[in-house]
């Protein structure tokens, strides 16, 4: 791979690089000046459009297509949402941008705001950042004051109001629709689809709804242009016409048991070997048991599978559900997947809206058997029940409105399939007696103490 | 026209008809199960159970291409060349899954549970879930939340299905329940110090898919099998929403609507709902009385009948006061009675109760002001036999200066509708009749007092204040000794055998223009009479 400089963390180690005097220094804002007196927002369009640039907040639709689902007659305001409720386990590189490099973010929202001709931009925080939200006010305040905010940005006559609006701790919030629903004062229970946000979100107003990181590309893209962006990264693969490619670099965020976790940045196309060596390898000199390709709803690689390129791509090939956020997390040979599951069973019942009825119990029911199994009461049918449990989960068979469920089942599924020895092998040892049972097992305590 | 296929049945849809998949399923009789949908609602999507495969066929080669996934037949709009399949094996297994989803936590305490034998869950489980129990949980908490007045909730029971939220969010538009908590943890609330309390919270009772919202006023009064509903209008007000009655041995147990899209839709207002008390209240009156001096005497009626009539038939200038409480039918007899003695007897429509003003809710749903069933049917029946239309306003200051040899009165009012000022106007009346339910200071000075029924025991027909006539059956019967108004006037006027409201009502719609479309068979959910007058004229 040729030399590759860092663009999104290129400014995060220097002194003060959440103020817009450093960031000027380095040549922020000048895109945003340049595209406000040269570009119309059609343009912008067709030039993010044209780089390829691909959401990065997990589903990897591409932003510039997203973008012209809106209306072409506005009848009202359009809204853009900035979604900052990073909650996937695992994953931190929007803080990252946000605490150390919040004009970059800036930047990058007011062209996106720019080309989606939205004058309100809603910047959906999550409530566990406080840094962030203390630095994103302090920039979006420096922008007003320096006038990239505002009515009249920079004489342009084009106008935007950015409003940080602190989420109160879901993981649901997430989700795009979710996110609307929460921001307009309701409980986040995702919207069922059409209509589509970019058709009517929040406020029943056509609303674009974009991943941090996928508008601090922006602003590159704007600086540099498409074709750069189109030379990083994994070209389309010419066997599968959908594939539109995955360009333009990547924060990967690396964590588990590694030397050196930590967010990283590469083109897209990294290996999780290749990220993992720069991690500083697997720690205490262990060999590595599984990895999380990118957040955990995104399923579970075995250590054979780790030429799995993180691009959007690859790792369904190897069964997982997508690269989701690039966030990869390290099971050493010692971590018991028993536990890896349960932990994820716990998460997402936990963090489940309860709007859709095989979500709300299948999430709640997998953690109960995951539990029994933990405390030495599991069966080998357990395995085969949270199996059909997490393939019946999701939109992808249909059964939810939202996508949550489908990370829920991911996990679910590649764990056990993937590790299948590893489970039978728990259930065996901890239940010698029962472990063969067939018939429908008595309730545990209740009938027990009678 | 479009054309929609469900289990390759055809099925062809009007240019206007907007429908999703379970309505178009039920055309052609088949059920798709579901708990979230609900045709008054805004639609959600989130129980899961009405899940169906879904297609397209192409106009040009008909060739059908489905979907891989499965999809809510509820959020599936039935356009040309949809194309649903409900009887799938996928299908089948996805709607076990919800089906033990829901179970997984739900009590399972069927026999004290209100709904049974009314259970969606119940019915859906029999029909569509599984033999076996796979969840190795029991859960048991019962534990109960008194939401309101009137309603309770049994909190484990819940499936989640929203329905009661929405109600209150999009047609009380007051917004009192919530869902609070996350996940599994999910449970329907309040907020501290707002209880449930606007005037359509019953409804959420008959939303609740399950057992989770109880009714207080039915709670455990009886098993639901025992009760034999029958279809009625409500009489409460001027709106005339459709309900059913719901008795068992002609005691009511509870009220609840029929579905009419011309006039109430799925709703009915607590007013209504609870409106039946004073059916079986003990101070009803159930005895015929006559005054002979300052005696009053208790009579059976069919020998106090005969007197009477010969009393009145002996009489030369008659009044009637026609309540609007009573039907087209008792109205239209009463009016040609009293006519047929003297043709000049004045017809008095009597008091018409007006309580505060109509209030609508956010739905579109308003309760009347006007508390009486049928003033519109009354006022247009003295309309048109006595030419010109007499109020009991402009009827009573007259009352001492006109000699009248007999009044008859009509009440049925169910608060204090006369007082002693009131009476003193009958001092002159040379002989005072008076039927009601209750008694008033009118009804101590009538010479004689006959018990009147309530709406329940009625039969015949209302028009309400849009000129919307329903006509219904009795739902109970009276208690012993009452006999019904129609029952009174069909003697009176030597009628043999039963009151037969419908064949009055023909005699009705040949002698009144305005009664004219009910010359036919009124259809269940009713006709409207003025549509059909001016299409007639």
């Amino acid at each position: 791979m040729a030399e590759f400089e860092p663009v999104l963390l290129a400014n995060i180690a220097r002194d003060g690089s959440h103020t817009r005097a450093v960031y000027e220094a380095a040549g922020g804002y000048t895109a945003l000046k340049r595209v406000l007196r040269e570009m119309q927002p059609k343009h912008v369009v067709e030039l993010v459009k044209r780089s390829g640039l691909r959401g990065r907040g997990g589903a990897g639709f591409p932003t510039g297509l997203k973008w012209t689902f809106l209306p072409a007659e506005l009848r009202g305001p359009v809204y853009f949402c900035l979604n900052a409720d990073e909650s996937e386990p695992g994953t931190f590189n929007n803080r990252i941008l946000m605490e150390s490099d919040p004009h970059q973010v800036l930047e990058g929202l007011i062209l996106s705001c720019y080309a989606t001709r939205a004058t309100t931009a809603y910047f959906y925080l999550r409530y566990e950042y406080p840094l962030a939200w203390k630095r994103m006010q302090a920039a979006i305040d420096e922008c007003y004051a320096a006038g990239y905010l505002g009515s009249n940005i920079l004489g342009s006559g084009y106008a935007l109001d950015v409003y940080l609006h602190r989420g109160a701790g879901a993981y649901i919030c997430g989700e795009e629709t979710g996110l609307i629903e929460s921001l307009e004062g309701k409980r986040a229970w995702p919207r069922i689809k059409p209509p589509f946000p970019a058709v009517e979100g929040a406020f029943r107003h056509p609303t674009v709804v974009n991943n941090v990181e996928t508008v601090a590309c922006v602003t590159h893209i704007a600086a540099r242009g498409a074709e750069w962006f189109r030379s990083i990264g994994v070209p389309p693969d010419p066997n599968d016409p959908r594939d539109p490619g995955s360009f333009g670099p990547k924060l990967y965020c690396l964590s588990g048991h590694v030397e050196s976790p930590g967010c990283y940045e590469a083109p897209l196309g990294l290996t999780v070997r290749e990220l993992i060596e720069r991690g500083g390898g697997v720690w205490q000199g262990r060999r590595a048991k599984a990895a999380i390709p990118g957040g955990i709803s995104m399923g579970l690689l075995r250590a054979e599978e780790f030429d799995c390129r993180l691009d959007f791509a690859d790792p369904a090939r190897y069964g997982c559900l997508g690269l989701g956020t690039a966030a990869v997390v390290v099971l050493d040979e010692t971590a018991s997947l028993v536990d890896f599951l349960h932990n994820s069973c716990r998460f997402f019942a936990h963090e489940s809206c309860g709007q859709c009825t095989p979500c709300r119990e299948g999430t709640a029911w997998s953690l109960r058997i995951l539990e029994r199994i933990r405390a030495g009461r599991g069966r080998l049918k357990d395995l085969d029940l949270l199996l059909e449990l997490g393939d019946s989960l999701g939109i992808i068979p249909g059964t939810t409105i939202c996508g949550l469920a489908d990370g829920a089942a991911w996990s679910i599924k590649n764990a056990i399939r993937k590790f299948r020895g590893e489970f039978e092998d728990h259930v065996r040892r901890t239940n010698p007696g029962g472990y063969r049972e067939t018939n429908p097992v008595p309730a545990l305590e209740i009938l027990t103490a009678h | 026209m479009a054309v929609v296929i469900v289990d390759g049945h055809e099925i062809q849809l009007q240019d206007n008809e907007r429908l999703n998949g379970i309505q178009v399923a039920a055309r052609v009789g088949i059920e798709i199960p579901h708990y979230c949908w609900h045709p008054g609602l805004t639609v959600v999507a989130s129980c899961r159970m009405c899940l169906v495969e879904v297609g397209r066929r192409d106009a040009q080669t008909g060739k059908i291409t489905m979907q891989p996934k499965l999809s809510p037949a509820c959020q599936t709009p039935a356009t040309d060349g949809t194309v649903f399949v409900t009887n799938s094996q996928k299908v089948a297994e996805a709607r076990a899954r919800v089906e033990e989803g829901l179970l997984i936590r739900h009590p399972i305490d069927c026999p004290i549970c209100d709904k049974a034998g009314e259970c969606l869950l119940q019915d859906y489980h029999f029909r569509y879930g599984q033999d076996a129990r796979r969840a190795d949980l029991k859960p048991f908490t019962s534990r109960r939340r008194e939401l309101g007045e009137t309603v309770t909730l049994f909190v484990d029971r819940c499936v989640m299905c929203s329905r009661c939220v929405r109600f209150c969010r999009e047609i009380a538009g007051t917004s009192e329940l919530l869902v609070a908590h996350r996940g599994a943890h999910e449970e329907i609330d309040v907020f501290p110090g707002a209880p449930l309390a606007n005037k359509l919270a019953g409804n959420v009772v008959d939303l609740c898919p399950v057992g989770a919202l109880g009714d207080r006023d039915f709670l455990y009064q009886q098993r639901v099998w025992f009760l034999q509903g029958q279809a009625h209008v409500c009489a409460n007000c001027s709106k005339g929403c459709s309900i059913r009655v719901d008795q068992n041995q002609d005691r009511i147990y509870r009220v609840k609507p029929r579905t009419n899209p011309h006039v109430n839709r799925w709703w009915i207002c607590d007013e209504g709902r609870y409106g039946w008390k004073h059916v079986h209240d003990p101070r009803r009156l159930t005895k015929c009385q006559r005054r002979t001096g300052n005696e009053l005497q208790v009579s059976e009626s069919s020998p106090l009948l005969a007197e009477l009539d010969a009393r009145l038939r002996r009489s030369h200038k008659l009044a009637a006061v026609v309540s609007p409480h009573l039907t087209v039918e008792e109205a239209y007899l009463l009016c040609r009675y009293v006519r047929d003695i003297d043709p000049e007897a004045a017809l008095v429509l009597g008091p018409v109760p007006q309580v505060g003003e109509d209030q609508t809710y956010a739905g579109q749903f308003t309760i009347r002001a006007e508390k009486c069933p049928n003033r519109r049917g009354v006022e247009e029946l003295i309309a048109g036999i006595a030419g010109k239309l007499v109020t009991w306003e402009q009827f009573l200051p007259r009352l001492p200066d006109e000699r009248w040899d007999a009044v008859w009165v009509s009440g049925g009012y169910l608060g204090e509708w006369n007082d002693t000022a009131t009476a003193e106007q009958f001092a002159s009346v040379g002989t005072l009749v008076v039927q009601d339910l209750f008694s008033s200071p009118l009804l101590r000075r009538a010479d004689y007092q006959l018990p009147g029924a309530a709406a329940y025991e009625r039969e015949g027909s209302y028009v309400n204040r849009a000129d919307w006539i329903q006509s219904f059956s009795w739902a109970i019967r009276p208690p012993a000794g009452v006999l019904t108004e129609g029952q009174v006037y069909w003697r009176l006027r030597k009628g043999s055998g039963l009151f037969p409201a419908r064949r009055v009502l023909d005699e009705v719609s040949h002698a009144i223009l305005y009664f004219r479309a009910a010359d036919r068979p009124i259809p269940e959910l009713g006709l409207d009479l003025k549509v059909n007058l001016l299409a007639s004229t």
